[in-house]
């Protein structure tokens, strides 16, 4: 019987199985921010243990970070605390820190990819839960919390549950203007956001296999938003193309023998799963939620949801929706004023959704933030903000009315001094739509794909992207 | 090892109603920005406790007669949103020190990050929950009794069956919780599996 790379890449990394039917795993690679390692560190130290394999351990700063000026020392000091203490933990166990000042900081889950640090059949762990990220290279990268990255830092190994796989198919061709973004929407639309509980992901079908890294990276991303530890993508040569030549990637011979080993982890064409569940292309719109978790979401022809169409049990959820938001069952997305307009995130803020936003910019001309719209540009990484300015999508965007940004988490979450204000409603290409997360206790915030944040922007309310940009030939993918 | 045992645990409830109570909700984000956990008691369930403070409410973290309280009561999907071990560290810091979570149902990296704290979350049926709820808010300062070892607990004069997996039931039985020192006991364990991974050895 066949197997499933999950199943082949956790045998190969287990340790051995604990008396209380957990496995010790093993981890490949350990990705670090300042948010949750400080106490890791401290627990380390108070022990007197030293990091086992530093060589494996990776830290980078983002949460924290401000993306108006990154002038030390930062404005805000706790901030500035916590990025001296992981200057500080870094310096002292001897791990690589992607600092500020080297040109190679950015959103840890952008980071790894970028320097060639996530790699096919990997374990890859990070005290973060879009970790599931790095899925999109065949790896298996979950979140873990603090007590697991101390675990980690020690031991290079953590307790783990073996998880059930269920295989999402994706067939088809996605239509003009619909993007990755709107696929993972759609999936945990119908999915909803508990039933990935103890499941590993795995996304097939031609519309993965046709995704280009990045668009991989934005659906594995939220694969947490489903409930899943993880959700992971085969390796094909796709991932190779994105692979060769990185930092960290292996070079020469070792890259032959890497691409034998990485096709033989692969799963089978017979592997089992514990459940399959297959999606048409022509299904999916683009996406927009309007409730306070990821699955409450409607394409953006269509209206809020009556709560009788839901079981009993999400009917309180569903209230609770409506009256944060303001929503009206039957009322249409479309038309729904909105204040901040956020393109950024480890979701959606690589290279390509800039790229795309700025083909979308300039194919309309007169593009134009709206008055009453803040707008913000925030590059997902250095190396990102780097290529944009070498390719002029910074002027674009500032022409346009987004204020271009540092690297950072940002408006993604208020661990920086970008936040909403009062009841502000923010058209965001982040991943979370939870009471509060974008800083204001009463924020409100519509998820959807970054070219959709950008027609909403100049729109100043909730539009459907391809009516207003015109999109009629394929695009994405 | 002894005093990392979690046999029976005991102590006034307080119960917290609700369905998926993230994680952003127990504990919101500007508190994580802090380098020890410390003073995170203070902090849970802030906004929470704000927004029905404005609406005349009280969130039961600010109502006196639950200060004492050691068990917090909880619905279902308790914990889910971000990884953060802020938010049980949160819980375990307020007020006096909630020692173990009764609810409908945890989300999993929440669950996990309690079970390395040392603090048991224990599954219990709705039923349960409603009558455990309801006795709590009616009686305050009874003390309800959970036995890690039967899988039970005690309030009033009713005793309720509630749900943990044999592995964590045995982790808090035998206060291996700890996991760092059990790890590290397999060291050699560790370098054979490593050695076994051509990436972890240059692809050689
Ligand atoms: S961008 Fe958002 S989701 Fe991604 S790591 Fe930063 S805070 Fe977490």
């Amino acid at each position: 019987m066949g197997q499933s790379l999950y199943e082949k890449v956790f045998q190969r990394h287990a340790v051995r199985k604990m008396p209380s039917g957990q496995y010790q795993l093993l981890m490949g690679l350990q990705l670090i921010h300042e948010v949750t390692s400080p106490q890791a560190f401290s627990m380390l130290r108070d022990r007197g243990w030293k990091v086992l394999y530093p060589e494996r351990n990776f830290a980078t700063v983002d949460h924290i970070i401000p993306t108006h000026s990154q002038a030390r020392p930062l404005g805000d000091p706790v901030a500035e605390e916590m990025l001296v203490a992981l200057e500080k933990n870094t310096g002292q166990f001897g791990l690589k820190f992607f600092h500020p000042s080297t040109g190679e900081q950015g959103i840890v889950h952008i980071v790894g990819p970028e320097r060639g640090l996530t790699q096919p059949g990997m374990t890859i762990c990070c005290g973060d839960s879009h970790t599931s990220t790095h899925g999109a290279f065949g790896a298996l990268a979950f979140g873990i919390g603090t007590s697991q990255v101390r675990d980690v830092l020690a031991t290079q190994t953590m307790l783990m549950d073996k998880l059930k796989t269920r295989r999402i198919e994706v067939n088809g061709k996605l239509g003009p203007g619909v993007y990755a973004k709107d696929v993972i929407l759609h999936i945990l639309g119908q999915l909803g956001v508990k039933a990935g509980v103890g499941y590993a992901y795995e996304y097939a079908g031609d519309v993965f296999d046709r995704m280009t890294m990045e668009e991989r990276m934005t659906v594995c991303n939220m694969s947490i938003e489903g409930g899943a530890r993880l959700g992971y993508v085969n390796p094909d040569q796709t991932t190779y193309d994105y692979l060769k030549g990185r930092e960290f990637a292996p070079k020469g011979a070792a890259w032959d023998r890497a691409i034998e080993y990485w096709n033989s982890i692969r799963s089978d064409k017979d592997a089992t799963y514990d459940d399959v569940v297959v999606y048409d292309a022509e299904d999916i719109e683009p996406v927009v939620t309007w409730g306070i978790t990821p699955g409450q979401s409607t394409s953006v022809s269509g209206s809020i949801p009556r709560k009788e169409d839901f079981d009993a049990g999400e009917q309180a959820l569903i209230q609770e929706a409506y009256e944060y938001m303001s929503f009206d069952a039957g009322q249409p997305i479309k038309g729904t004023r909105i204040d901040v307009a956020f393109i950024g995130s480890c979701t959606n803020g690589r290279l390509s959704d800039f790229a795309e936003v700025v083909r979308m910019i300039q194919s309309k001309p007169g593009f134009k933030v709206a008055p009453h719209v803040r707008a913000i540009a925030v590059p997902g990484s250095q190396d990102v903000s780097r290529k944009m300015v070498e390719l002029g999508y910074d002027k674009v965007l500032s022409d346009a009315g987004f204020e271009f940004r540092y690297a950072g988490c940002s408006m993604c979450l208020a661990m920086n001094p970008d936040k909403l204000k009062g009841r502000e409603v923010c058209a965001s290409s982040s991943n979370r739509n939870f009471k509060g997360r974008q800083g204001s206790p009463t924020g409100r915030t519509l998820l959807m794909s970054p070219v959709m944040v950008a027609a909403c922007a100049a729109a100043g309310e909730v539009v459907d992207a391809r009516e207003f940009f015109g999109i009629r030939q394929a695009v994405g993918v | 090892m002894n005093d990392l045992k979690r046999t029976k645990i005991s102590g006034p409830a307080i119960p917290v109603r609700g369905n998926d109570i993230d994680t952003d909700r127990i504990i919101p984000a500007r508190f994580l920005k802090c380098v020890t956990f410390d003073g995170l008691g203070d902090h849970a369930f802030e906004d929470d406790r704000l927004q029905l403070k404005q609406k005349g409410q009280v969130h039961p973290i600010d109502n006196p007669a639950f200060a004492n309280a050691k068990i917090m009561l909880a619905n279902k999907n308790f914990g889910c949103g971000s990884s953060r071990e802020h938010a049980p560290q949160s819980i375990m810091r307020w007020g006096r020190g909630i020692d173990a979570i009764i609810g409908e149902s945890f989300a999993e990296i929440f669950f996990g990050n309690c079970v390395t704290l040392g603090v048991p979350c224990l599954v219990a049926d709705e039923a349960t929950m409603q009558h455990l709820m309801s006795h709590a808010e009616t009686h305050p300062n009874d003390v309800l009794v959970i036995d890690i070892e039967r899988k039970t607990v005690k309030a009033g004069d009713q005793t309720y069956s509630l749900t943990l997996a044999d592995g964590p039931r045995k982790a808090f039985l035998e206060g291996a919780w700890d996991s760092t020192a059990e790890l590290l006991a397999a060291k050699d364990q560790i370098a054979a599996t490593a050695a076994k991974l051509p990436y972890f050895n240059g692809w050689k």
